[in-house]
């Protein structure tokens, strides 16, 4: 009925209408972000060391108070022990720019040295406005501008649809968890891609490149897109009258990105190098924690870390990684399409995901967000791979005090993919067998199980992350399923695109 | 009973409204670790209180300063509710140890009892849209589930307004279905829940007796009986235990506290205001022009205390001037009631009564503005008009509940909260409203529906959303107000003068509020 209703609003034509209601969506979505900012950070009256939000602060701290040269380089005043920078410039710039709004408003909160461990109720609440107004201010528009540019390419998707598209991706859970509950700012990076996306969507590559490079230098880890964006635009530009030119125009736009970035740095070989050895912590092991990706979970059987130097770790981490992404790479050199660049951005993400050194629980997030902006062709996909990446982080959020939040956003985000009114067509045609239905809700009843089993039990003496191994083989599991689904899923794609992007390459 | 509106809800319409429920369900969780003011600690002690000892000492107990002050069904409820508590954890229940405690258990127990009673409210808008088609049931659930006002005093504040809107929300439900004595039944208990109810009896018994007690004298005089014992039973049960301990006066002086003042620390936007402002610049004026005036001895905040005045120049305010101004505001919707007792203007006439004594009423908390602005949001979806005014209504009594959360934690939340509400309303009303007034108009043609009377209201054009240019500066003034009185009075004035931003928003939340009052009133007299 709200569809009927909704298409005789569609006939009208009224262009306010939809606006009010992406309005209404956007304010939700903000209000979410700023009840689950009620809740605790991670390491909240924990010391030493505390958690990532010390970090950051810590970071807003030194930025401030000492040169851009001495941000990456110990000394007495920026012991790298504690907390060092090892993001690239511009997260350092940022937490400039944060560091004065704080500095304004509670300079005891960032005063140099003597602010460490700052714990205060002012001092939570203005560092948890700095990640809200990032968060309105740079994933908000980008997710926006991402449906309009890739919606107008289709017509014919019903407003419904976009409108729920733009939910789910404004209200994924996990990103909302880990940036305004544990602490962090993913929202600047990954709204930076997905601003260069909808740049790349809507033909204007040599934007998107600079807004993907900036992401580059906001967190290292959107490296874990690189390959997707070096296909699918080397592809386009072969396809172009002029490649070489076409290349080459790319080409500088990164090195100029990335020389007006990196600026305070490029006057000495010395200090530039001191930047980028912050950047790589290989000493911190090939995984971490319990990670759901294939050298921790393999590590059960294979001892990795002891059968190996981590030199040959690196090599067989980095070779492993650019082999499984090779594929979604290569099938978007031969047939770029927005719809396939979606695809390779999810796939590649995912062989870092699983193979690259140095992967956190956290690092699920980047797989997520080329999912989120497949939700609406892939909704069962992108159902399964959110429970399964919120279940992987179940641990670490339950170390943060979260599990209300977790609850709460877990409830959420069912709720609107199940919303009424909405992606009805869509749900219709991924009609499943019983067999395969079935399937589903033993391992949806496992993993509820694995939630409670983790709340109440405590795990036996001898194996003390026992439950974390479990959960972690249950979404690796997943993880892989899905990510040799969506590999699949794109190179099927080049079948169907193969026929017109033929004609194209004739004319 | 009126005849069913061409769209009616199906089993899929109730999944938009559980979809609604439960998204603000889920939402509210999220707020359980925000700001929670004394009221929390107000109702853990009466857990402890009504679990530690028997009823006869309930309203002896003076362990805490909040004592209990509630009619006893509420204390019963928190008795029931301290069942749970105790397993939950003892200590919330201990009447000493549990003093002030504020742990994690607790915090979490009593946020989620909010969260749950207030399914009593969703029953009472269910039951009060089912009459309905389904886009206004859905705007209702809507408007109401996702009141910013509910959400700040219950789930924020902390208290159980929800329920105890739900209870009267039943009792409404019942009177539209023409099921008096339940009605009435139902209002009694409420009554027994919290008596500042009881401002909306007057309209109760004035419709009952004139809907129920009727059909000659015998059949009339037998129902009025019956309503009677019905009524009495109720407060036998609340109170007879307390009557038999002798206690009853205790009771009552628990209830009703004496001196307090005529206005709560921060005014709630009501008549009151004014009176105090044109006494302040009377007396500015008048000591000016070279009169003699003293300047008043005791403040209108606090209780009456011997003969001295808190007014400079105009007459000193008593109770019972209050309560005859209240019933003299309320008159012309009791003569509507007397006159012609209709079911469907029961909810319109009771918001009202709420709006007269939150206009005019002694010691009137601005909390109190959710007694109306719910069951308006019942009457809202009725027609453009009612929704014009509605939009209006429940911005300005939303937004004079903003001081509540004073904190810097909750801002965002509370303008947030705000925000949504108002493009909630826009979308709802402007998209769906306007469109079934359109096909009930032309429903109408066909068969009589007495459900909807639009073509009563003279609006310009009652099928658009929009607002006249006064309507729209005064809520554009809302906004200067809270820069003025968040940003700009600290920027500019720093810690002068900290009275006067709470009081810009009581005065300019009045006007809003006496407009709205007389709508409501010219609405009244108007129909038939």
């Amino acid at each position: 009925m709200v569809r009927e209703m909704e298409k005789t609003t569609m006939e009208k034509g009224d262009y306010k209408n939809s606006a009010v209601l992406f309005l209404c969506i956007s304010v939700f979505a903000l209000l979410v972000r700023v009840a689950v900012s009620l809740h605790p950070y991670s390491g909240a009256g924990n010391p030493p060391k505390y958690g990532d939000f010390e970090a950051q602060r810590h970071w807003m701290e030194i930025t401030l108070g000492l040169p851009p040269q001495e941000w990456y380089r110990n000394s007495t005043i920026n012991d790298l022990s504690y907390w060092g920078l090892d993001y690239p410039p511009l997260t350092a710039y940022q937490s400039y720019v944060h560091g004065l709004l704080l500095r304004y408003f509670h300079p005891d909160s960032v005063s140099l040295y003597s602010s460490r461990g700052h714990e205060s109720y002012l001092g939570k609440l203005l560092m948890r406005w700095t990640v809200l107004l990032s968060d309105a201010l740079i994933f908000f528009p980008a997710v926006l501008c991402f449906v309009t540019a890739y919606y107008s390419g289709q017509q014919g998707t019903h407003k419904n649809n976009i409108a729920w598209h733009t939910t789910i991706i404004l209200l994924s859970p996990c990103l909302i968890l880990i940036d305004h509950g544990h602490f962090q700012y993913n929202c600047i990076s990954l709204g930076l891609t997905v601003g260069a996306i909808a740049a790349i969507i809507s033909g204007k590559e040599l934007v998107g490149s600079s807004l993907f490079c900036l992401a580059l230098n906001h967190k290292q880890m959107s490296a874990y897109f690189a390959p997707a964006f070096f296909g699918h635009l080397f592809g386009k530009c072969l396809r172009r009258r002029n490649p070489y030119i076409e290349v080459l125009k790319l080409g500088l736009v990164v090195l100029g990105t990335f020389a007006v970035v990196w600026w305070p740095y490029l006057h000495s070989l010395n200090s530039f190098l001191e930047v980028l050895s912050r950047l790589a912590p290989f000493e911190r092991g090939i995984y971490e924690d319990y990670v759901a990706n294939f050298w921790c979970t393999t590590s059960i059987m294979i001892k990795w870390k002891r059968l190996f130097t981590t030199q040959s770790l690196k090599l067989l981490s980095l070779s492993a990684t650019l082999f499984t992404c090779l594929p979604s790479v290569v099938q978007q050199i031969r047939y770029p399409s927005s719809h396939g660049f979606l695809y390779s951005l999810l796939n590649s993400a995912f062989s870092f995901y699983m193979f690259s050194f140095q992967v956190h629980e956290k690092s699920i997030l980047l797989p997520l967000l080329p999912a989120s902006l497949l939700a609406l062709e892939e909704p069962s996909i992108f159902q399964w791979l959110i429970q399964f990446a919120l279940l992987s982080m179940f641990p670490l959020l339950c170390r943060d005090k979260l599990v209300i939040p977790y609850a709460a956003l877990y409830g959420i985000f069912i709720l609107l993919y199940n919303a009424p009114g909405w992606k009805q067509d869509a749900r219709e045609r991924s009609s499943t067998s019983t067999a395969k239905s079935l399937l589903v809700a033993v391992i949806t009843m496992i993993s509820v199980l694995l939630h409670v089993i983790y709340l109440t039990i405590s795990p036996p003496r001898r194996y003390p992350f026992l439950f974390e191994a479990i959960i972690m083989l249950l979404c690796f599991s997943q993880f892989i399923a899905v990510a040799v689904y969506t590999n699949k899923k794109q190179w099927m794609l080049s079948k169907q695109h193969s026929a017109p992007m033929a004609k194209e390459k004739h004319l | 009973m009126p005849t069913k509106p061409p769209t009616t809800s199906t089993s899929k319409n109730i999944k938009d409204l559980i979809f609604i429920t439960l998204l603000a369900f889920f939402f509210k969780i999220l707020l359980i670790p925000s700001y929670h003011s004394t009221d929390f600690e107000v109702h853990r002690h009466w857990l402890a209180l009504t679990h530690s000892l028997p009823l006869s000492h309930w309203y002896l107990d003076e362990t805490s300063p909040w004592t209990l002050d509630y009619p006893p069904f509420f204390a019963h409820f928190e008795h029931f509710l301290s069942f749970f508590a105790n397993l939950v954890d003892p200590i919330i229940v201990d009447l000493h140890k549990g003093l002030n405690f504020d742990g994690p258990s607790v915090i979490v127990f009593q946020r989620l009892s909010v969260i749950v009673s207030e399914s009593v409210l969703i029953y009472g808008v269910y039951l009060l849209g089912r009459k309905c088609g389904f886009r206004e049931r859905v705007l209702m659930w809507v408007l109401v589930v996702w009141s910013p006002g509910l959400v700040i005093v219950d789930h924020v504040h902390f208290q159980y307004n929800g329920f105890l809107l739900g209870i009267l929300l039943v009792s409404l439900a019942a009177l539209e279905d023409r099921n008096d004595l339940l009605g009435g039944f139902v209002f009694a208990v409420l009554l027994c829940f919290k008596h500042l109810f009881a401002v909306a009896a007057p309209v109760y018994f004035v419709y009952l007796l004139r809907h129920y007690c009727r059909g000659g004298v015998f059949k009339g005089f037998g129902r009025l009986v019956m309503m009677g014992t019905v009524v009495a039973a109720v407060f036998v049960v609340a109170y007879g235990p307390f009557v038999y301990y002798g206690q009853i006066q205790q009771v009552f002086s628990r209830m009703f506290p004496f001196g307090r003042g005529l206005c709560h620390a921060y005014w709630a936007p009501n008549f009151w205001v004014f009176y105090i402002i044109l006494d302040k610049v009377l007396s500015v004026l008048l000591v000016k022009m070279g009169f003699d005036i003293k300047a008043p001895t005791a403040s209108f905040t606090g209780g009456l205390v011997g003969d001295s005045s808190p007014f400079a120049v105009l007459p000193t305010v008593t109770p019972l001037a209050t309560l005859i101004l209240v019933l003299l505001a309320m008159s012309p919707c009791l003569y509507k009631a007397w006159k012609n007792p209709q079911p469907r203007m029961i909810t319109r006439w009771v918001a009202y009564a709420y709006f007269c004594g939150f206009l005019f009423g002694w010691h009137v908390h601005e909390k109190a503005s959710l007694h109306f602005v719910i069951p308006l949001a019942i009457v809202a979806v009725q027609s453009m008009d009612d929704a014009k005014h509605y939009y209006l209504m429940s911005i300005v009594s939303s937004y004079s509940l903003f001081p509540l959360l004073y904190e810097a934690q909750e801002y965002p939340l509370k303008v947030l909260l705000l925000t949504l509400h108002v493009i909630l309303m826009w979308y709802g009303f402007s998209s769906q409203l306007s469109k079934t007034v359109v096909s009930n108009t032309s429903a109408q043609r066909k068969k009589k529906d007495d459900n909807y009377d639009l073509k009563k209201n003279s609006g310009t054009n009652p099928r658009k959303f929009t607002l006249n240019w006064i309507e729209k500066s005064y809520l554009s003034g809302l906004l200067l107000v809270e820069v003025w009185s968040q940003f700009l009075h600290p920027a500019f004035l720093g810690i002068r003068l900290p009275f006067l931003p709470l009081m810009m928003i009581s005065i300019y939340c009045a006007f809003g509020m006496m407009y709205s009052w007389m709508w409501q009133l010219h609405w009244i007299v108007k129909s038939h």
